[in-house]
């Protein structure tokens, strides 16, 4: 007998079940551990950080470890885990030339105030399977350099000097930032909701379309100024001290991106600048983040809207990874009440159409006789 | 009141995340019809899952309420089940499956056969709020088009509708004015329960969570659906009567049977199907085998 689909409740209780089963996998083989995870799949790690707002390494690697690695789902367990979290302030800008630089490099200067820096890259490495790390190799710690250190200047300071670039421009000290999380989203976004929403998009949908712009979908002719990843301090201005104070330090990826602009009715040709920053070691998200923000800024710079990557609301409604898995995954929940309605209107025209082709097959025998 | 998991606040929003989401709501009551923006917090189920109702039910759910939820008009659909478990955990609040019992009701695509009352509440999950999006995608236009009430745009693509197919191919989501100024999305309900929207004693929030907008229908509110005076809005009408409890003029779901194109149709609204059996009334497959 046709009963009405009970037991939802204990389906979901054995899906879960199952899913904790899965997760673990075979018993025999030990459990990862959370550091095993932020140190050994860092990347990773400093993705789910970036992409959930959250920078908490620990917290991330759990995420990784009860997602069963699918870092979008991850980023999701830290996003949803972070709204519980009471907000008690903002910080005071970061200060990015006084990081502590683990890597710096930049493609317009051979050699530049600080050097270029290689750092812990994979750039020059050659893509051939390690079968050694099947193992656990013994493995050398990092060369230190003894040498005194001089500042290492911003690509951007360099350019300013002779009015070439686009200046980092003046923020009212009275300015509250805005806060992507506490206010609606409403268009168009000043540049500091974008870079937030940016900084947390996905880095693959940033990647595409930022690669799209260098092949010719609205166009930004870039050089990279400079990538540099490293610690930075971050610094809460306390009212009762009438001072900021550091409160801690993270690590950042930034990426300056310099653009060629042969000027418009609105700005002179100078070099402008698109903008990338992410926590932890994300450079090709930093890079895709700073070519799509100076995409953004066709409107500002007087800039023909040409293709998807200038388009404000295209963009900044669609690279929050959380957001689209949800719309897109919710498909698959029950439809049935609307398909039934559809199921309905389509009889209806199909019967509809049949009638029509009916007779008109009807009238042209008449016709033919 | 129960005792509910004590590590979050009480329906897990923070007392000043509700605040803000209750001042959103009661300029959505001010203003029936307008959707208002308002800054929408990552919930632990994901985006498409309801969001935006479980936000609205949290912020008006108090420690008396009793909620009844629903997906597809049926309680024990998976996600009812999910949302209900959670707001069991997180707020302790008393649950039903009864229409008539629920001080508040969070649904998904359907509104329940029985008529509401005063005082319930109705929340509606929303996908996509806004009734003009797939005439136009932009949100800087569309809130210009509602702000000027320039609503041709709507009234073309309904006329396109019946030159072409000879009447309106919206069966769901159908789009209806609130109080004769906002054109309004009813979420995907089927355009069945269009008519119970209007003039209703209870009152109707509206939660859309990834759009980050709030709106409501206060009760007693006129709720038209958009149509002509020669092709009059018309809700959908089954052939039989539900299977199992022999109601009429409900919402029916066709079950398939078999791979013999056998087909049964019974009541979406599960409550009202199961209330309708208890009293007695049988339908044509009622207590029969199915094989």
């Amino acid at each position: 007998m046709y009963v009405a689909v009970k037991g939802g409740e204990v389906a979901i209780d054995n899906a879960h079940r199952l899913l904790a089963d899965r997760r673990r996998g075979d018993r025999s083989v030990p459990a990862l551990t959370l550091d095993q995870i932020t140190e050994q799949l860092s990347i990773g790690v400093d993705r789910v950080m970036s992409e959930g707002s959250l920078y908490d390494r620990r917290l991330a690697a759990l995420a990784i470890k009860q997602a069963r690695g699918d870092l979008i789902e991850a980023i999701f367990l830290v996003r949803a885990y972070r709204t519980t979290l009471p907000r008690f302030g903002h910080s005071e800008p970061v200060d990015t030339g006084a990081m502590l630089v683990e890597r710096r490099v930049s493609a317009c200067y051979k050699d530049l105030p600080g050097g270029q820096l290689l750092g812990p890259t994979f750039d020059y490495t050659h893509r051939l399977l390690d079968e050694e790390l099947e193992g656990d190799p013994q493995i050398e710690t990092g060369a230190q350099r003894t040498d005194a250190q001089e500042p290492v200047m911003r690509v951007a300071d360099i350019l300013d000097q002779e009015g070439l670039i686009e200046d980092d421009g003046f923020i009212d000290p009275a300015l509250e930032p805005g806060d992507i999380n506490q206010t609606p989203t409403e268009f168009p976004m000043s540049r500091a909701m974008r870079l937030q929403s940016l900084s947390r998009g996905d880095e693959g949908f940033l990647l595409a379309l930022g690669y799209s712009t260098q092949r010719g979908y609205a166009r930004s002719h870039p050089f990279v100024g400079e990538v540099r990843i490293g610690e930075v301090d971050v610094e809460v201005f306390m009212p009762e001290l009438g001072f900021a104070v550091p409160v801690g330090r993270v690590q950042v990826t930034e990426c300056q991106m310099v653009n060629q602009f042969k000027g418009s009715a609105k700005a002179p040709p100078q070099f402008t600048r698109g903008y990338g920053l992410v926590f932890g070691q994300s450079e090709r998200k930093a890079m895709a983040m700073s070519l799509c923000d100076r995409a953004l800024r066709a409107e500002e710079l007087g800039e023909d809207l040409v293709a998807a990557p200038q388009d404000q609301e295209f963009v900044l409604s669609h690279c929050d990874n959380v957001q689209a898995t949800g719309f897109v995954e919710h498909l698959k929940l029950p439809h049935y009440v609307d398909f039934q309605a559809e199921l309905g209107l389509v009889r209806t025209m199909r019967a509809e159409y049949e009638q029509r082709t009916g007779e008109a097959v009807l009238e042209t025998r008449e016709a033919a006789e | 009141m129960n005792a509910h998991a004590s590590n979050y606040n009480f329906a897990y929003l923070d007392e000043q995340t509700k605040r803000m989401i209750r001042r959103a709501i009661l300029k959505a009551i001010a203003v029936p019809g307008y959707q208002v923006p308002f800054a929408s917090r990552e919930m632990p189920m994901p985006y498409g899952w309801g969001t935006g109702g479980v936000q609205v039910t949290a912020s008006i759910l108090g420690p008396d309420d009793v909620l009844k939820v629903i997906d597809q008009g049926a309680d024990d659909t998976t996600n009812a089940v999910s949302i209900r478990k959670f707001f069991q955990k997180v707020a302790g609040v008393e649950t039903t499956t009864s229409t008539e019992d629920a001080t508040i009701i969070q649904t998904r695509h359907r509104i329940p056969e029985a008529p509401l009352q005063e005082g319930q509440v109705l929340v509606y999950q929303v996908p996509i709020p806004e009734p003009l999006r797939f005439l136009e995608p932009r949100e800087t236009e569309t809130r210009k088009m509602h702000a000027l009430e320039e609503y041709g745009l709507m009234h073309v693509k309904l006329y396109e509708d019946i030159a072409k197919n000879g009447h309106i191919a919206t069966t769901y989501a159908y789009p209806v004015k609130v109080e004769g100024r906002y054109v309004m999305d009813p979420s995907p309900t089927p355009k069945f329960d269009n008519p119970k929207m209007h003039m209703s004693p209870a009152l109707q929030l509206f939660g859309a969570g990834r759009e980050k907008r709030i709106y409501a229908v206060p009760p007693h509110t006129e709720v038209i659906s958009l149509d002509f005076e020669d092709h009059p809005f018309e809700v959908q009408r089954f052939d039989k009567p539900c299977a199992l409890c022999g109601a009429e003029q409900v919402y029916l779901d066709e079950v398939v049977l078999d791979d013999r194109g056998g087909r049964m149709f019974v009541c979406s609204d599960t409550h009202h199907c199961e209330s309708r059996q208890a009293a007695g009334h049988r339908g044509e497959m009622s207590g029969e085998a199915l094989s």
